[in-house]
């Protein structure tokens, strides 16, 4: 594997007085899973937000392929094959489903009824099922608007949406943070299988047994930084929730030394989880967890 | 996008798994079929009460309602606010408002005389350069209203509020308070000109409503405008340039009330400063009667359509019958609340 696919160093971006991220790093492989975790307010939205194009950040660097890019706009991250499915905004519940699929990227008849604006309304429809029915999202009709749909599946079709159009990262914002045992797995399944198709999956959740169920990858923001990265099969719960908490620091990226803004981070990191880093994602295998990789 | 749903039955089948939503789905959805059916019949329910009305009048008086001429004369009433209400339904879908349609039109009409009476008002050329600056006028308008909604994020409500005021002062200033008369050329011709009997007013009238009616259903267009009233957030994340959009909407209707006041000043002959104050109010009453809802997302120009004529009738009607005509304004009044509590009551039961 050559260098990574996105990376972000260094993003900082705050509303007003707060300061949701505070020079932040990110690191995507080709084709892999990584899980952005973090507790409440640690810039998981914020970082998500700033790497689709939804934000811009007060300072900070975003490579894709290694060359530094700036996203203005949403377009422009979908552009350079980045798609997202946002937390709780992701779809217009007026709209059909196919309607939803196409937004923004609507087809229009040939001809000239196509160059006057008109939509293809059959053509979009046969896609939007076609795509539902290949990623297993089944819709009852499409011609009722999404307000109609389960949560299930109103999460479904956000996902198929945003897996059919991206090329080459899908972030997913809390994609399962709405839905029952079954579906959850069915979306975990999305996830497995859109990486098995090569492209790579940023999966924000509180879950963590979602996390451990489908990540290659996780990496721990808190208090706006990155301060841990695991390898997915190899980390415990412990390991994990540490992180999160700060009874557990790891990147040295994140932790550039001063600890000023930072009263309650404890002065010491832990050195067990250190020294695990990217191109080495299976050193210190402590535990053996063959049964998560198997779900 | 409001075509009803074949049959609750087949949903309930179809409904997907086991889980603890496809349990939620299936009980809902009984519900939810219903609603649909009643959201995707609103047009139709307040046809039915525009044709009820049209037999009972016909009816009760059928000398005088049923003829052409006076069906003729209420539709040429009701042109020109088809007209404001059919931009103003743009503007409602985007779950906005526009209170300015009224002083625009008033504004319009002004300068449109204005520039007519400088140009000679008797030439073909001046008469179609004052149609043109009448759009112009309503245009910029439009644009000013949109794009301090959009960019300036202000209220709809507060901007346009505030345009009626400034349009409306304004065409008084122009005029020192004063009604301009319109060009006798333009209020004798096409005000008074008639094509297969009916006036070149409404076929005008009638054009741009079919015209954007298949825009709003049918285009591109149509589409963002309802993705941005149901979700802007969601429309903006997917890629449609929301302000942009919203701009467009909002000059949609500038340009609409500026052709509506070169019309008005046709049909009447003078530029009605002081006539205009509740245009506003008529036309967002017809796009509401006709089931656009004032949250956005949902409404068909058929609806707004409807939703002109039911006052119309109404108001011709009683005029017939002898009945004291402020019962119009009464009986508008209580079908406005009750089509929004419709809306209203379609939205929870949908939301749950």
């Amino acid at each position: 594997m050559t260098g990574p696919l996105l990376e972000a160093k260094g993003i900082e971006k705050s509303y007003g007085h707060v300061d949701a991220l505070r020079g932040a790093d990110f690191t995507l492989m080709e084709g892999e899973v990584v899980s952005l975790i973090g507790d409440n307010g640690a810039g998981k939205s914020t970082l998500v937000k700033i790497l689709s194009g939804v934000e811009s950040p007060d300072a900070g660097q975003i490579l894709i392929d290694g060359d530094p890019v700036r996203f203005e706009s949403v377009e422009q991250a979908r552009v350079a094959g980045i798609e997202t499915v946002h937390q709780d905004l992701a779809l217009c519940a007026d709209l059909t489903p196919a309607a939803n699929f196409f937004l923004g990227r609507e087809v229009l008849r040939p001809g000239l009824l196509g160059r006057l604006g008109f939509l293809d309304h059959a053509a979009m429809r046969t896609r939007a099922r076609q795509e539902c029915e290949r990623l297993g999202v089944r819709l009852k009709s499409d011609t009722v608007s999404v307000s109609t749909l389960s949560g299930g599946q109103r999460q479904g079709v956000a996902v198929a949406r945003a897996v059919t159009w991206a090329r080459r990262v899908v972030f997913m914002d809390e994609p399962t943070a709405a839905l029952g045992v079954v579906q959850t797995e069915r979306v975990l399944d999305l996830i497995r299988s859109v990486r098995d198709s090569g492209v790579a999956v940023v999966l924000i959740t509180h879950n963590m047994q979602d996390v451990k169920a489908v990540s290659d990858r996780i990496e721990v923001l808190r208090l706006g930084r990155r301060v841990a990265r695991f390898s997915g099969a190899d980390v415990s719960m412990e390991e994990l929730v540490g992180a999160m908490t700060g009874a557990l620091e790891q990147d040295p990226a994140g932790s550039d030394s001063n600890g000023l803004d930072d009263p309650d981070r404890p002065g010491t990191a832990e050195p067990r989880a250190s020294g695990r880093d990217l191109d080495a994602p299976d050193t210190g295998a402590l535990e053996s967890l063959d049964e998560e990789q198997n779900r | 996008m409001t075509a009803p749903s074949r049959s609750s039955k087949s949903q309930r089948t179809e409904t997907e798994d086991a889980g603890p939503d496809g349990v939620a789905a299936r009980a809902g959805s009984p519900g939810a079929g219903l609603t649909r059916r009643l959201g995707s019949a609103q047009e139709v329910w307040i046809g039915l009460v525009l044709v009820a009305l049209l037999v009972v009048f016909s009816l009760l008086e059928p000398d005088s309602f049923a003829t052409s001429f006076n069906l003729l004369n209420l539709v040429a009433d009701a042109a020109i606010l088809l007209l404001l209400a059919v931009g103003m339904t743009y503007v409602i879908i985007t779950s906005g408002i526009d209170l300015s349609v009224g002083g625009l039109l008033v504004f319009s009409g002004v300068t449109a005389t204005k520039v007519m009476e400088a140009t000679g008002a008797t030439s073909t050329g001046s008469l179609l350069l004052g149609v043109v600056v009448a759009m112009l006028t309503g245009l910029v308008w439009g644009v000013l209203n949109g794009a301090l909604v959009a960019y300036g994020r202000i209220p709809p409500l507060i901007v346009t509020l505030g345009t009626l005021g400034m349009s409306l002062g304004g065409a008084l200033l122009l005029t020192g308070g004063v009604d301009m008369r319109a060009p006798g050329r333009l209020n004798l011709g096409l005000g008074l000109d008639k094509f297969v009997g009916v006036p070149v007013i409404v076929w005008i009238s009638v054009a741009v409503t079919l015209v954007l009616g298949v825009i709003l259903a049918q285009c591109r267009f149509g589409r963002h405008t309802y993705a941005i009233g149901s979700n802007s957030k969601a429309a903006r994340n997917s890629g449609v340039l929301v302000n942009k959009h919203l701009v467009k909407v909002y000059a949609l209707a500038g340009l609409l009330a500026g052709l509506a006041g070169y019309l008005s000043l046709a049909k009447y002959g003078v530029t009605g400063v002081s006539a205009h104050s509740t245009d506003n109010l008529q036309a967002i009453a017809a796009v509401v009667i006709g089931g656009t809802s004032l949250f956005g997302g949902a409404g068909t120009v058929t609806g707004t359509v409807i939703g002109v004529f039911i006052p119309a009738v109404l108001q011709n009607g009683f005029q017939i019958l002898g009945v004291k005509p402020f019962w119009q304004q009464v009986v508008v009044g209580a079908v406005l609340i009750a089509a929004v509590y419709l809306d209203q009551w379609r939205r929870k039961a949908r939301d749950n």
